[in-house]
């Protein structure tokens, strides 16, 4: 049984090998790849007996590596050996800035320069993930600023790149082909994008406004969609965990309630402060409530769309964990069909969820524009 | 971990996504919405111009139906009219025809009418002088003798008596 699986682990990593050989190509960094850790096996045999409890103990750790930011791109392991894209460190220690690449962490056993990458067994977990600067006893002298590009950094590129590659050439052929019909690529991103324009900007914000917030709105939608389906996409340049990360979802709802408290009009700040009807005695306890309103609004955005993605990588990498925590290739089939269920599940949440945060942001926007409704 | 959001993800994450919409909104969605409304208004007069353009048709053909029916109404009296000056004009030559006829009938009489007389007349005139001409010798030879002669002018005288 344990043969049938290492088999099938390593037919699975030659594959991934020959893909990442690829990338590795293109994202070389001579100094970064010097640095890489080349640590191989003491023996062979050693690690056969002790792999799959390993394994068992460890996938709920596997889950959150996958969930979770990292200072490097964890690309695969083959038993002891860890290959991963290093990525830059870039820290603010008092004032002085700090770069360097996480190469250099050797996968956080190693101080490069009294700088340490915390594991989860350093300081009780205390500053796991965080990098922090340690005397020569192993004390913590200072935890500095980290502005790292880190796995969803990189990931945040990748995906405003291939927004940008997308839709500027889109515009150009729509100047191109003017009062033409829309053809090819452009007729396959014009329904949805005049379903964002006519079926949720539109009745949402208002006729009269809808055109100001157009760019912020359509650029929501298709970067959420976007980022969600590339989660979806599990090998390298893609897989980040990005709309499942709160600070991502904690920036978006932030501009939208910035956005929406800046365009509100007078009916919306009177519905606030004196919301017509509302006796004056119940003022002190009104207020207070639609100030909580208002910061609710986004954060309900905020933690829907973190919560929805991210618990759907969980379950699809649980799904596959099953393979490994029975050891059993056996159970590989039903593994594989659920996982293909959530993939198609997730395929429509990644659209709703796009949906969903630009529809609930043209509503907040279209009652902060609405005008006084005259009776 | 999970819930807490990285310092350096939500500087990065505001200066791109930033980026984006700016870049996005002037260098994509603009142009596209733009060109979109364009093409929508676009088509909308094509639509209308198609539909006004249908009825300018119907106008027209209308219009034709009725200039042919006049033409038709307008050839046929145009017909009509032809018929009824050729019938007047053979009618009117028929009439001259049997006119000349008759004139020339008359006159052919009148001269015949003329030259019976002429000729009657000529008769007269010769009967005349051929009577003359037998009385004369008629006499001539009667009065060879003088008795008589005289016997003659006493009867002749005789009878003026009488008379």
């Amino acid at each position: 049984m344990t043969n049938i699986a290492t088999h099938f682990k390593t037919m699975k990593q030659r594959t991934y090998i020959i893909f990442s050989l690829f990338i590795f190509l293109a994202f070389a960094n001579a100094n970064c790849l010097r640095a890489q850790d080349n640590h191989v096996a003491d023996s062979i045999g050693k690690m056969e007996d002790k792999h799959g409890a390993h394994e068992q103990k460890d996938f709920s750790e596997v889950i959150m590596e996958h969930i979770l930011d990292a200072h490097e791109w964890h690309i695969f392991s083959y038993k002891d050996k860890h290959v991963s894209v290093p990525l830059p460190v870039i820290l603010i220690d008092n004032g002085k800035l700090v770069s360097f690449c996480s190469g250099r962490f050797h996968h956080g056993t190693e101080i490069y320069n009294g700088y340490k990458l915390c594991g989860k067994s350093d300081f009780e977990g205390k500053y796991e993930g965080k990098i922090v600067r340690v005397n020569a006893n192993n004390e913590v002298e200072s935890v500095p600023l980290d502005f790292s590009i880190t796995k969803n950094v990189v990931a945040l590129f990748i995906s405003i790149f291939i927004l940008l590659i997308i839709f500027i050439p889109l515009a150009k052929k729509y100047e191109k082909r003017e009062n033409q019909a829309p053809k090819g690529f452009q007729a396959f991103v014009e329904p949805v994008i005049q379903f964002v324009i006519d079926d949720v900007i539109k009745p949402n914000v208002g006729e009269k406004y809808y055109f100001k917030y157009t760019p912020y709105l359509l650029t929501l939608f298709f970067f959420i969609l976007i980022n969600n389906l590339m989660g979806l996409i599990p090998f390298f340049p893609f897989g980040a965990n990005l709309t499942g990360n709160i600070a991502i979802t904690l920036v978006l709802s932030v501009l939208t309630l910035l956005i929406v408290n800046f365009s509100g009009r007078k009916s919306y700040w009177k519905h606030i402060f004196a919301a017509p009807g509302v006796p004056v005695w119940l003022m002190p306890i009104m207020i207070p409530v639609e100030l909580i309103g208002v910061i609710s609004k986004p954060f309900a955005l905020m933690v829907r769309l973190f919560a929805n993605i991210t618990a759907g990588h969980i379950i699809v990498l649980s799904l596959i964990g099953l393979i490994f925590i029975f050891q059993s290739v056996f159970i590989a089939p039903v593994s594989i069909a659920f996982v293909l269920f959530m993939d198609l599940l997730e395929l429509l949440v990644a659209f709703l969820q796009a949906y969903i945060f630009t529809l609930l942001t043209s509503l907040f926007i279209g009652m902060a524009v609405a005008e006084p409704e005259h009776h | 971990m999970l819930t807490t959001p990285g310092l350096g993800l939500i500087f990065w994450m505001t200066i791109a996504f930033l980026l984006l919409v700016v870049l996005l909104g002037k260098f994509a969605w603009k142009p596209i919405v733009n060109s979109i409304n364009k093409r929508n208004e676009s088509i909308a007069m094509a639509l209308q111009a198609a539909e006004e353009a249908k009825k300018d048709m119907l106008k027209l053909q209308a219009n034709n139906e009725q200039l042919i029916a006049e033409a038709k109404v307008e050839r046929d009296a145009l017909v009509r009219e032809a018929h009824k000056l050729k019938e007047n004009i053979i009618e009117q030559a028929r009439e001259k025809a049997t006119e000349e006829a008759t004139n020339i009938i008359k006159t052919a009489r009148e001269n015949i009418h003329f030259e019976k007389m002429a000729a009657i007349n000529e008769l007269k005139n010769q009967i005349a002088t051929i009577s003359i001409d037998i009385a004369e010798k008629l006499l001539k030879k009667e009065l060879e003798n003088k008795e008589e002669q005289k016997q003659l002018t006493d009867k002749l005288l005789k009878e003026i008596k009488i008379n």
